[in-house]
């Protein structure tokens, strides 16, 4: 089962879940990632754009690597664009395998590169305006753990 | 005839606009040329990538995109 997607809307992850885990039948785990938009002072809303013809293939090609270098069943990954607000998610990334660490590894190996290796660009509304946002450090030192 | 260059991200604020019609074809110095010193800066860096016709070139100094080509100028990226 695998199920990639892009949207445009606000998402209830629950709603996605329960029909991922019955839709990969004989399963040992599913590991669960849902990302929010923080609650930081100051930031009103947060805006994520992406670019058509890269993005939801760039997700595609993700998941490709992922089904090659894990032993899945199953693999969710949905992701927001368009603009947000604190407490909304953002993100989700869920994996069925029969065996935990492959799915608990494939939640982290998708979501480092969702956070600086696909195509969207983040900016913030604090009082004075838009500013963007850029991967930290951490980030780009935990996309090289994968050693690709 | 014309090349559309878009511009992602915070290079839209940089260029002022979030896309731009130039003549096709375009190359290279063509695109340092119609984009503006500011964006052509971060061009030259190592962290912006070009996409042509839906594509990211390995090389974005072999750029050359025909009429009714998109030309997507990608800085670096955050989600997540």
């Amino acid at each position: 089962m695998r199920d990639i997607r892009l949207l445009t809307e606000p998402f209830y992850p629950g709603a996605l879940i329960g029909p991922f885990t019955n839709a990969n039948p004989g399963l040992g785990g599913v590991c669960t990632f849902v990302g929010e938009v923080r609650l930081d002072e100051g930031v009103e809303a947060l805006e994520l754009t992406h670019y058509e013809p890269l993005t939801l293939q760039g997700m595609q090609e993700l998941a490709d690597r992922a089904f090659a270098r894990f032993k899945l069943m199953g693999l969710l990954m949905v992701h927001r664009v368009g603009q947000m607000h604190p407490g909304e998610p953002i993100v989700c990334v869920s994996a069925a395998a029969r065996h935990r660490r492959d799915a608990i590894d494939t939640v982290d190996f998708c979501m480092d590169h969702l956070k600086s290796a696909a195509w969207f660009w983040k900016r913030e509304k604090r009082a004075d305006g838009w500013h963007w946002i850029e991967p930290r450090a951490d980030d780009y030192a935990d996309l090289a753990r994968w050693g690709e | 005839m014309a090349v559309t260059i878009l511009f992602l991200g915070p290079l839209r604020d940089l260029a002022g606009e979030a896309e731009r019609q130039v003549s096709a074809p375009l190359d290279w110095a063509g695109l340092l040329d119609a984009v503006g010193p500011d964006v052509a800066g971060q061009l030259s860096g190592e962290r912006v990538n070009v996409a042509c016709a839906g594509k990211v070139l390995a090389d974005k100094t072999a750029l050359n995109a025909q009429d009714g080509e998109e030309v997507a100028l990608l800085p670096p990226v955050s989600g997540g």
